[in-house]
């Protein structure tokens, strides 16, 4: 490519009038290694398009889909997982009471039961004594405390 | 859509949107996490990919508007941007050596223009693209493209003779 012709394209690339295909040919003339020395500027120019054309993400990219939909999911389950609960919960109030231990015994499993039932009455009852003497000891103990004003 | 079909259509030009928002980002982490961002972004709109004509000039523009957020961002908590990390790659002969200090001041040149610059230097000069690509992505008016792409130009131009002639003259 003849100098003139070169100039009067560098002359449109600056008033960036250039096409694609007249910009190649300047790339390609600053490129190769017979610049005119008052065009050195355009060689540097180009030479750094050149360059920064091939830097290139190295990285690979990663797709992060599933996030989003499982705290949906997770919600879901909760919510489930409360009404459930609640539900069972219910159940077993209501039938607790519904059902009796009695039923389906032999007599002799039974007169266990009221035996198991009545030790455990007696050894509730006791315990309540010791509990009355206690208090007996704590009333006797406040009023020695109101007498003397010990502390 | 599946993942090999949105790859096949959105690798050819993630060079460029790492490219573009490295231009406008600076620094290397930056540009990566922001082009990590903006595919990501696709892919979760990949339904709406189809309905556009041109997918590459839509991922430009967004990366555009990515960057120019991020570029907000920086500047509301007060942060500076600093490069280090400019690197060369691939030169062919010693003519590498030659080129570093002036391919360096290019670069840093580039650096100082207005963004709206910046942005027209590197789709055109860098990638290649045309006016009315350009346009399109930028959503710009053909003749406002020109004035900025000439008026970087000439900057870049006249910056690297005052330099080049700094300590002759």
């Amino acid at each position: 490519m003849e100098l003139a012709n070169i100039e009067k394209l560098v002359g449109k690339y600056e008033n960036a009038e250039t096409t694609l295909q007249e910009e190649a040919t300047l790339r390609a003339y600053f490129l190769s290694d017979n610049v005119a020395p008052h065009l050195q500027e355009y060689q540097m120019m180009f030479a750094y398009f050149q360059t920064s054309q091939d830097e290139t993400y190295t990285k690979t990219i990663e797709f992060k889909t599933e996030k989003k939909r499982n705290y949906k999911w997770l919600s879901v389950a909760a919510s489930i997982v409360l009404l459930f609960s609640v539900y069972m919960g219910g159940s077993l109030i209501n039938g607790g009471d519904k059902t009796d231990p009695l039923s389906g015994m032999t007599p002799q499993e039974r007169e266990q039961y009221a035996q198991v039932e009545n030790a455990l009455r007696i050894l509730s009852s006791n315990l309540k004594k010791g509990n009355d003497a206690f208090n007996n000891l704590y009333t006797y103990e406040n009023t020695v405390k109101k007498i003397f004003k010990t502390k | 859509m599946n993942q090999s079909d949105f790859l096949k259509v959105v690798l050819p030009f993630k060079d460029k949107v790492f490219r573009l928002a490295k231009r406008l980002l600076v620094s290397t982490e930056e540009a990566e996490d922001a082009t990590q961002e903006l595919f990501f972004k696709l892919w979760r709109n990949r339904e709406k990919l189809a309905d556009y004509k041109n997918v590459e000039a839509f991922a430009m523009t967004m990366t555009k508007n990515y960057c120019y957020d991020r570029l907000k961002s920086k500047q509301a908590s007060n942060l500076t941007l600093v490069h280090s990390n400019y690197k060369e790659k691939d030169t062919s002969l010693d003519k590498k050596l030659e080129y570093r200090d002036s391919v360096d001041q290019v670069h840093r040149l580039i650096e100082n223009l207005p963004e709206q610059q910046k942005l027209i230097i590197q789709l055109r000069d860098v990638e290649q693209y045309d006016f009315d690509e350009i346009c399109k992505m930028l959503d710009m008016k053909p003749t406002a493209v020109r004035v900025a792409l000439s008026r970087a130009r000439k900057t870049i131009r006249e910056e690297l003779i005052k330099q080049h002639n700094y300590g002759v003259s």
